[in-house]
């Protein structure tokens, strides 16, 4: 649709970093958890206590930044952000302000085949707020669960950059997948591990200087990022359109309604009172610590994808299924590795046998839960199975059962082809006296057969299988027949 | 059995040690001597009597078994109630607080109770630490044991009194602007404000984070050092507390000054009362005979530091006291809604004198005063900073008055805040500038107050205080012994 206007989007992604403890004490960030029973005199802000920064939690974020082509600031400031909330133990949240841990990034995306490159602002460390409950109990008063309460946070700042709905949503899709490959962030938006605030605005064609922005929440979701930002734009342009004028507010995506709400106007917005926390020392960060997080830096999806696709024999299309998840793409590179030496070729003939068999058989099993997955079998028991199927000793078809078994039983494939008697018979001698029998029992068909009624090959075939068990090797069964159909006339 | 009250801290841990007493029986001799002598002073809010008598029994096992050396044994030890004390009422004189029980020890209280002390009560302070005469505690003012109808000083006024009347052996205070000094050199007591970072802040609820520390008060320096002995060094849950060895301060005790540069200001008296003028100018006499070279140093900065003071401190207090809101422990006053209750449980839990300094603190980081307030501030308390980088180039230590008069009378300043606050005027540039400062007994004014000098020592330098002050504890001769002590 072409429109007189240009939309214009930021986001601000709250994504918790993957530690096991919280951002200034040591209780755990588990989630799901009985109700205040990860809390301590820290994160209930008791009188007294004291913030000690936890290193994990500076080393995920600085991953991040890396991953995110920014800048770790030599120093930065913890400051406190200072409102009364009963979700804030201490009524303040320890924040960065003035001068966060990692500016200047980007993020490259793709939106109908044409590429952008999305700048990022800032990603800082903060602590999380604790969770209110409203209406519980009898529906008078507010509960407060205080176990998210310090739970580490970054907040991904990008660039004004986005021109539409769909690329802000691919931008939070990249973002995601990075921020889920680099093993920071679980990418869960259900859980709220994944979070985003959208900054909207219109203006004018060719004109460089932005409109009011209003800034969207309450989208958590994809679906509803793209939806929100959808109604806002067509909101805002109506009323530009109309004459009228977009106010500076805080709105919220109102799903039941399917449009946004104001939520609050510009003239409510709170004065912060941000000064730096002096329990906190600055936080100082050398270039030995850059270079060893940047040292240990896991492979980003787009790296992957291009590396399958280049080495491992796989298409586009196998790159970005095998690569859904990090541990999808951990899965099938061990069992390539399993699989395969070093030698290209046959990395590049295993890698694409192995795709075929993640995507058609392992991919149905898998169960995915935020940063983690259950396959129900290691790669090396699939790699074994491969190599029954390659050596020829059971059918692809006799794959799939075993396959199935293996995670019914947790047995390995060998076991359970031996239990089950599959093992295919190359034994030419046993498949020649089996094929001689049927052929004598069934004369009849022999007839037919040198009449010119070759298809009755297949029956043959099916009653040596059936003699045998279904344990001949097919192809062999198959030569064998034909052979001693030819030889007898 | 009140004699053994009267014995100084490394007297009772070497009776108990060497088992020629009991803890119980210094234990019971304390309580006694506070039954005795508290109500007229008020300077415990609270004597866990069954709490003491516990440990003291438990020690007494531990002594019994075996052969235990502990730095502090037996010894019975006040603690300034901003210090949160597990299982023991923790009120910081305050209604807001009022029956709250934390669940954990301040690093200080661990330290003391692993080096064998008995903490015997909670004492008296200006409510959140904040005053300078202990007037504004919710649960009435100390009174001075040297005159009861003056004022201890504050805010370790409880501290302070109970230290100089023997109601402890030794206790611990907190320093943030002059609150162990101020009071010390008022009752007549040693009291030492650490380096910023000397000593761990954890489970000190904080009235103003950057400039707080926990120090000791005592009747001579030798007690004081030990404290400071025990209390100092790193602790990881503090981040502001720094690693570096803790040296031996009692080492210092009995060593020559001969040679030592101490600095003094020109002038720095003027304005005070004449008593303090006078003792000051007696303890640098007395200083210099013991071959000591004075020097004379400049401070340009220092006039601004109450200013400096009342901003900074203010501005972290605004923050540090949000969290007392009645929503998870402490008083609530329920309202009609959210707002209303956060505004009831406030408005009846603070007192007049905190409320003013949150509506300053809030004040100076709003937007629009941020700049020309707060960051104007800290970068003149740069500039104090400097001040005593440069002065002690010239000289190893610094004196001054304590305090610009002995102690006044109850409520004779209530009136005027402008006034109260005078009394920090030479305690509040070391307090900005981190540094270590001991108030020192130096004498009596004519009316028979005591009055205190001030000894300040480069960051990290408290052994210098130690060296000096028990110099010229022992050239003066002084016994700072309150009537009826």
């Amino acid at each position: 649709m072409a429109s007189a206007y240009e939309t214009v989007i930021g986001l601000e992604v709250h994504a918790q970093l993957l530690t096991r403890s919280k951002l200034f004490c040591g209780c755990s960030t588990e989630f799901g958890a009985a109700p205040n029973s990860h809390v301590c005199q820290v994160c209930l802000g008791l009188p007294g206590s004291l913030p000690q920064l936890n290193g994990r939690a500076v080393e995920l974020a600085m991953r991040a930044a890396l991953a995110l082509g920014c800048s770790v600031t030599e120093r930065s400031v913890f400051a406190r952000k200072n409102y009364f909330y009963p979700d804030l133990a201490k009524n303040y949240q320890i924040s960065q302000y003035e001068l966060p841990m990692n500016v200047r990034g980007q993020l490259a995306i793709e939106v109908d085949g044409r590429e952008r490159v999305v700048g990022i602002t800032r990603i800082h460390l903060e602590e999380d707020a604790a969770k209110n409950l409203h209406g519980a109990g009898s529906g008078h008063f507010t509960l407060v669960d205080y176990n998210r309460a310090g739970t580490p946070l970054m907040e991904i700042v990008s660039e004004p950059d986005l021109r539409s709905a769909a690329e802000a949503e691919e931008y939070l899709k990249r973002l995601r997948e990075i921020l889920l490959f680099i093993g920071v962030n679980d990418g869960n938006l259900e859980e709220g591990s994944f979070r985003c605030d959208a900054n909207v605005s219109i203006r004018p064609l060719g004109q460089k200087e932005f409109g009011t922005r209003v800034e969207l929440k309450n989208i958590n979701s994809f679906r509803f990022v793209r939806k929100a930002i959808e109604f806002e734009v067509a909101r805002q342009i109506a009323l530009v359109a109309g004459g009228g004028k977009v106010v500076q507010e805080t709105r919220t995506w109102s799903e039941a309604q399917s449009k946004t709400l104001p939520m609050r106007s510009k003239e409510d917005a709170m004065d912060y009172r941000y000064f730096p926390d002096p329990d906190l020392l600055d936080l100082v960060i050398d270039r030995s610590q850059v270079d060893a997080v940047r040292a240990v830096l896991p492979e980003l999806p787009l790296h992957k994808r291009a590396r399958y696709v280049a080495e491992l024999g796989v298409t586009a299309a196998d790159a970005q299924v095998l690569t859904q998840h990090p541990e999808v793409a951990r899965f099938y590179e061990a069992l390539v590795d399993a699989l395969a030496d070093r030698d290209p070729k046959q990395r590049a003939v295993w890698g694409k046998r192995a795709a075929n068999f993640v995507q058609a058989e392992l991919l149905r099993h898998v169960q995915l839960d935020g940063a983690r997955a259950e396959f129900g079998v290691t790669p090396e028991r699939i790699a074994q199975l491969l190599r029954l199927v390659e050596s020829g000793a059971i059918s692809g078809k006799q794959a799939k059962s075993v396959f199935s078994s293996m995670l019914s039983t947790g047995k390995s494939a060998e076991t359970l082809v031996q239990e089950q008697g599959l093992m295919q018979v190359s034994d030419t001698a046993a498949i020649e006296a089996a094929a001689r029998e049927v052929l004598a029992r069934n004369q009849e068909n022999v007839q037919a057969y040198r009449a010119g009624k070759t298809n009755v090959l297949g029956f043959f075939v099916g009653q040596v299988m059936r003699a045998m068990q279904g344990a001949g090797n097919p192809k062999l069964v198959n030569d064998t027949l034909q052979k001693l159909l030819r030889e007898e006339s | 059995m009140s004699e053994l009250s009267r014995l100084s801290v490394t007297q009772l841990a070497a009776a108990v040690t060497e088992r020629r007493v009991s803890a119980i029986e210094v234990t019971r001799a304390a309580l006694e001597r506070i039954a005795q002598h508290d109500a007229d002073i008020h300077a415990y809010l609270y004597v866990d009597r069954e709490g003491a008598l516990a440990a003291a029994a438990q020690l007494d096992r531990l002594l019994a078994a075996g052969d235990v050396s502990l730095p502090l044994a037996g010894v019975p030890i006040g603690i300034k109630d901003n210090l949160c004390t597990r299982g023991v009422r923790t009120t910081c004189a305050s209604r807001i607080l009022e029956g709250y029980i934390p669940p954990y020890d301040a690093h200080v209280v661990e330290r003391l109770r692993a080096a064998g002390a008995i903490i015997i009560g909670k004492l008296n302070l200006d409510e959140f630490a904040m005053g300078s005469s202990n007037e504004n505690s919710a649960f009435g003012p100390v009174r001075n044991p040297w005159d009861k109808t003056r004022t201890p000083g504050g805010s370790s006024g409880g501290s302070a009194a109970a230290a100089s009347l023997a109601l402890a052996a030794a206790t611990l205070g907190s320093d943030t602007g002059g609150s162990v000094r101020q009071p010390g050199s008022y009752c007549g007591v040693t009291a030492i404000k650490p380096t910023y970072g000397r000593v761990s802040r954890y489970g000190l609820i904080a009235f103003a984070s950057s400039l707080d520390q926990v120090g000791p008060l005592a009747r001579n320096m030798r007690d004081a050092a030990r404290l400071l002995g025990v209390i100092a060094g790193r602790d990881a849950r503090d981040a502001t507390s720094v690693d570096r060895p803790v040296p031996d301060y009692e080492a210092e005790c009995g060593r020559e000054l001969r040679g030592m540069r101490v600095g003094v200001v020109k002038g720095i008296a003027d304005g005070c009362d004449a008593s303090v003028k006078q003792a000051l100018a007696l303890a640098i006499e007395r200083i210099a005979a013991l071959g000591c070279e004075i020097v004379e140093v400049e401070l340009p900065h220092q006039r601004y530091a109450l200013s400096v003071y009342y901003i900074v401190a203010n501005a972290e207090a605004s923050s540090n006291l949000a969290r007392f809101d009645g929503m998870r422990y402490g008083l609530r006053v329920t309202g009609e809604d959210l707002r209303a209750t956060y505004q009831k449980s406030r408005a009846q839990g603070f007192g007049a004198e905190v409320k003013r300094r949150i509506m300053l603190g809030t004040y100076v980081l709003s937007a629009g005063y941020y700049d020309a307030l707060y960051l104007k501030a800290q970068r003149v308390r740069t500039l104090i900073q400097q001040d005593y980088a440069r002065a002690f180039e010239r000289c190893d230590v610094l004196l001054t008055p304590t305090a610009p008069t002995p102690a006044f009378r109850l409520g004779e300043k209530l009136a005027d805040p402008m006034a109260m606050y005078m009394q920090d005027i030479f305690t509040l540039p070391p307090s900005l500038a981190g540094i270590p400062a001991v108030s020192v007994p130096c004498g009596l004014s004519p009316e028979g107050l005591p009055l205190g000098l001030q000894v300040c020592a480069p960051a990290f330098e408290e052994a210098r205080l130690v060296r000096v002050g028990q110099a010229f504890e022992a050239v003066s001769g002084f016994r700072p012994e309150p009537p009826g002590f």
